[in-house]
């Protein structure tokens, strides 16, 4: 036995960290406990080749709380996230959509394609904003089990119950549609522009093993849209240096607060007596003790691997099973010599931050179909990042890095293939296919880093590489994330608590739940 | 018809929305782009380039030049060393401030002041029979501005000088881009950054050399509205803004002291005699009126009240300057400031402005309440008084 915490954070992922340093502000002694050599869990910027700053797997900064910047003070602690602004689409036939940040900008590119879509376009967007005004609340509240509310439950119930009678029938309908539809159907709805369509179906496709005419993947739409910056939605962002320094900016709020953040700590499982955490076992024997222990780590591993079958009810354990991971997703990280040209833009286009090779629908499906049994894409989609055309930290001036989420690359293998084999397989078919949109992108690469869903699932510990830690569908989301009855970052183990992406309101970089997790740890009083 | 800068030709190139605005005559960029953001977020993660040509530039020269200044500026001109620039308010016998600025001493006997006004009058009012001589270089003179954390790295590139050994508030004389230019460690923007002083006729010299280096090191030309928000994340007053000049001021109403703007580090009073110094004795003497200082809305409370409108919460795209009523109580009984100018930053998600308080509600910490309206329904706000600057890296002075 030790010293005495306060608060054990099993995982120094982004809302590991969060959790902490919110702990830690309430005055508790609190221990962050980080099985790799760095912290950050999938939000993590590793040198990997001399000079060259990847941002390994996470790439963008989407939801990330205003409140948890504001209330942790992230900007002293070095946060910097640059907008992205516009988007880029490359087309098969040489033609692109750009899309623009001022209205006018972009009723005049999408009228290149169609002055339906062009007039259509502020309509939808009007819409989705009003969708997204609605189900944003959500976000914020501790998601209540409406089988079973107790008096706070019934309180949010209600509240969320008036929230969403306040909409017009119009809106509410449109909701439903969200709700059900394929991502696909309900674009068709709406315009004619195929590039158009497939640039926005990403948002309702990625980190799911879903394709776009799958139903249900229109509300994961509204879920990107809901991404906040300032107030305005659908912004995105870049942390300056990489995603690793969101995870730094966290860290160090959370130290400035007095938490101690240990790194090559790698918990067994968690302590517990008599039905109570009373700490963690570490990997060579050694026993924490601490009030509370919080894990920050994906469904599976807080409760089957962290903890002993016998302390979960069943129901628990079977929901907890069931629970869909299913990466569907990659990474190729590029080293690059100098700035690759989209042949779309001509030899001195300018450098584009984001581009996205989803030339039309159809491609994107096939794409899934490619990998539904096993197996990648051959021409997968590609959500293509370059921080280093706005991010002087992170590359040689002149040289640049881009960062390469491919979709789909299913978890499981090709039958007939070798890991090492098919993540090769898997890198040319990547490299090949942007070379169809960047000529000089061969001739540029330096060094190359191909991560397959096995990849990531062995280096951060997501299980089967899914990045939201957990399928972002509608049944996996509010009050069945990670399962009915325990989406209020609580356990069926007293003092041991949730606040990893596996729970409400998800995944992606929102430090969302390491921020209700602890408020609710705090509300509890036990520490 | 307004004037063009040396580097008229490069930014009217640039300017793709054709948003320009009147800064002292001269015609000067809002923004570059039709969305100012980039250029805001320049400032803080690479580097802005702005052109401050249409400052106004005076050398001054002489056996009597440092007691001209000295006579003129709140600070202790005196102990500026050669090679070093101060910031100073200067003020009229009431000691209501006329204007701010900052001295450079470029010699024992040589100082150049860079002010928002003219000032030609005033220093040959306050230097009269003195030996000194007064030259306007206004004209002949372009300046630029390159703020931001890469800002040292691109410069670097194109002077001999060693700017590692350049110090905050020190200037040098060295070449850039092989043309003389004098090299400040100072700005407006609360970040590392440098004042660039050349001829005119050298300006498009080395604004070409750095546009070279902009792709590298992240610079990027920016305008006023990216310049307001990054001066106001810095707790810096402006003219028009915070204060009024005491020669535009028309009523006494309109006119303002260095004290009641916060500027008391700026204000010497211990050193010999200055323009205002006993009317600033006597109102520290019976206690000041007014002071500035920042405060912070609270955003979480803004949002509940949009939310009674059905609304998201709304926060302005780019920083405001108006005079918006602060009150001890929400209900608006007691009135004690306004709030001069303010901004969302975008950089720290947090509301900021700065406010003229009744000195007994300025203490960091203290409650207030703000007027908002909201679809032009008047509501107040909670906020509270928080330290300047608002956002202060290490880098500035590092």
């Amino acid at each position: 036995m030790s010293e005495q915490y306060d608060a054990i954070i099993i995982g120094g992922g982004h809302n590991g960290l969060t959790c902490a340093a919110y702990l830690a502000k309430a005055g508790r002694k609190v221990l962050v406990l980080e099985r790799r050599h760095l912290l950050g869990g999938a939000a993590v910027t590793e040198e990997i080749f001399p000079g060259f700053k990847f941002t390994v797997c996470s790439y963008v900064v989407s939801l990330l709380r205003p409140e948890v910047i504001r209330e942790l003070e992230l900007a002293k602690h070095g946060l910097h996230v640059m907008p992205l602004l516009s988007s880029f689409a490359p087309m098969e036939n040489g033609d692109y959509l750009l899309t623009h940040p001022d209205d006018s900008s972009n009723y005049h590119e999408l009228r290149r394609h169609s002055k339906r879509d062009a007039e259509m376009f502020p309509l939808f967007n009007q819409m989705m904003y009003e969708m997204a005004h609605a189900v944003k609340p959500i976000l914020a509240t501790v998601p209540p089990d409406p089988s079973a509310p107790g008096l706070r439950g019934l309180r949010d119930l209600n509240y969320l119950r008036k929230h969403v009678q306040g909409m017009s029938k119009k809106s509410f309908h449109c909701l439903t549609k969200l709700m059900t539809m394929s991502v696909s159907d309900f674009l068709d709805e709406w315009f004619e522009t195929d590039i158009l369509k497939s640039l926005m179906a990403l948002n309702g496709i990625i980190g799911t093993m879903l394709g776009p005419k799958s139903p249900g993947t229109a509300y994961v739409l509204l879920h990107h849209y809901m991404g906040e910056l300032d107030g305005a939605f659908t912004a995105w962002g870049a942390q300056q240096g990489g995603t690793g320094g969101v995870s730094e900016a966290i860290a160090s709020a959370a130290r400035s607060h007095g938490a101690e953040i240990r790194c090559n700590a790698h918990v067994e499982r968690v302590l517990v007596k008599n039905g109570t955490a009373v700490g963690v076992v570490m990997e060579n024997g050694d026993e924490i003790t601490a009030k509370v222990v919080a894990s920050g780590c994906d469904p599976k591993v807080t409760f089957r691997n962290l903890l002993e079958e016998k302390e979960l009810p069943d129901d628990l354990v079977s929901a907890i099973d069931n629970f869909k991971y299913r990466g569907s997703s990659g990474k190729v990280n590029l080293a690059l010599d100098g700035l690759p040209r989209f042949s779309a833009l001509g030899n001195d286009g300018p450098a584009q931050c984001m581009a996205e090779i989803c030339p039309d629908m159809d491609y994107l499906e096939r794409a899934y179909d490619d990998a539904v049994y096993g197996g990648f894409s051959k021409r997968p989609f590609m959500d293509v990042e370059m921080p280093t055309a706005n991010d002087p930290t992170m590359a040689p001036p002149g040289k640049h890095v881009m960062s390469i989420f491919v979709q789909y690359a299913n978890y499981a293998l090709d039958p007939y293939e070798t890991r090492d084999a098919q993540r090769d397989a898997f890198g040319n078919a990547v490299v090949d296919t942007l070379a169809d949109f960047v000529p000089n992108i061969k001739d540029l690469i330096l060094h190359k880093q191909v991560l397959t869903p096995w990849d990531i699932e062995q280096r951060v510990g997501l299980t089967e590489g899914n990045i939201f830690q957990g399928e972002l569908t509608l049944d996996q989301l509010f009050f069945f994330r990670p399962a009915p009855g325990y989406s209020d970052y609580r356990t069926p183990v007293k003092n041991y608590y949730q606040c990893g992406s596996g729970t409400h309101p998800g995944g992606g970089i929102t430090a969302g739940p390491g921020r209700l997790g602890a408020l609710e740890i705090l509300r509890d009083g036990n520490v | 018809m307004l004037k063009l800068t040396p580097f008229h030709e490069r930014t009217s190139q640039l300017c793709e929305g054709e948003s320009w605005q009147d800064w002292s005559g001269y015609l000067s960029a809002n923004a570059y782009e039709l969305d100012h953001s980039h250029e805001y977020y320049a400032v803080r993660t690479g580097c802005g380039m702005f052109d401050i040509s249409p400052l106004y530039k005076y050398h001054v020269r002489g056996r009597d030049a440092m007691a001209l200044l000295n006579r003129m500026s709140t600070r202790n001109v005196a102990k500026c060393r050669v090679g070093q620039i101060v910031y100073t308010a200067w003020c009229d016998d009431d000691g209501h401030i006329v204007d701010d600025g900052t001295i450079a001493r470029l010699g024992d006997d040589f100082f150049r002041l860079t002010t928002a006004m003219s000032l030609l009058y005033w220093l040959e009012d306050v230097g009269f029979g003195m030996d000194v001589q007064i030259e306007e270089v206004s004209e002949e003179q372009g300046a630029l501005a390159i703020q931001g954390p890469t800002s040292r790295q691109v410069l670097q590139q194109l002077t001999p000088a060693n700017l590692d050994d350049l110090k905050y508030f020190r200037i040098i004389e060295d070449k850039v881009a092989g043309v003389p230019v004098r090299i400040a460690r100072n700005g407006y923007t609360g970040d590392l950054g440098y004042e660039l002083f050349m001829d005119a006729d050298d300006g498009l010299a080395v604004w070409d050399a750095l546009m070279e280096k902009s792709d590298e090191y992240k610079l990027r030309p920016a305008g006023h509205i990216a310049l307001d928000m990054v001066r106001i994340e810095a707790g810096l007053v402006l003219i028009d803004a915070e204060f009024m000049s005491a020669t535009h001021a028309m009523y006494p109403i309109q006119r303002t002291t260095p004290f009641e703007l916060g500027l008391d580090w700026v204000v010497n009073l211990k050193k010999d005699h200055f323009i205002g110094q006993r009317a600033l004795r006597e109102e520290l003497a019976r206690g000041r009126a007014w002071t500035t200082v920042g405060i912070q809305v609270d955003v979480v409370a803004l949002e509940a009240l949009y939310a009674r409108f059905g609304m998201p919460l709304m926060l302005p795209y780019h920083s405001w300057i108006d005079a918006i009523p602060l009150y001890a109580d929400a209900g608006k009984q007691k009135q004690i400031g306004k709030a001069t100018s303010g901004t969302w930053s975008p950089v720290m998600k947090r509301y900021v402005a700065l406010a003229r308080l009744k000195p007994e509600h300025a203490k960091v910490g203290s409650g207030l309440h703000i007027e908002m309206t909201i679809e032009g329904q008047r509501f107040t706000v909670p906020a509270h008084v928080v330290e300047t600057p608002f956002f202060d890296p290490p880098r500035k002075r590092a």
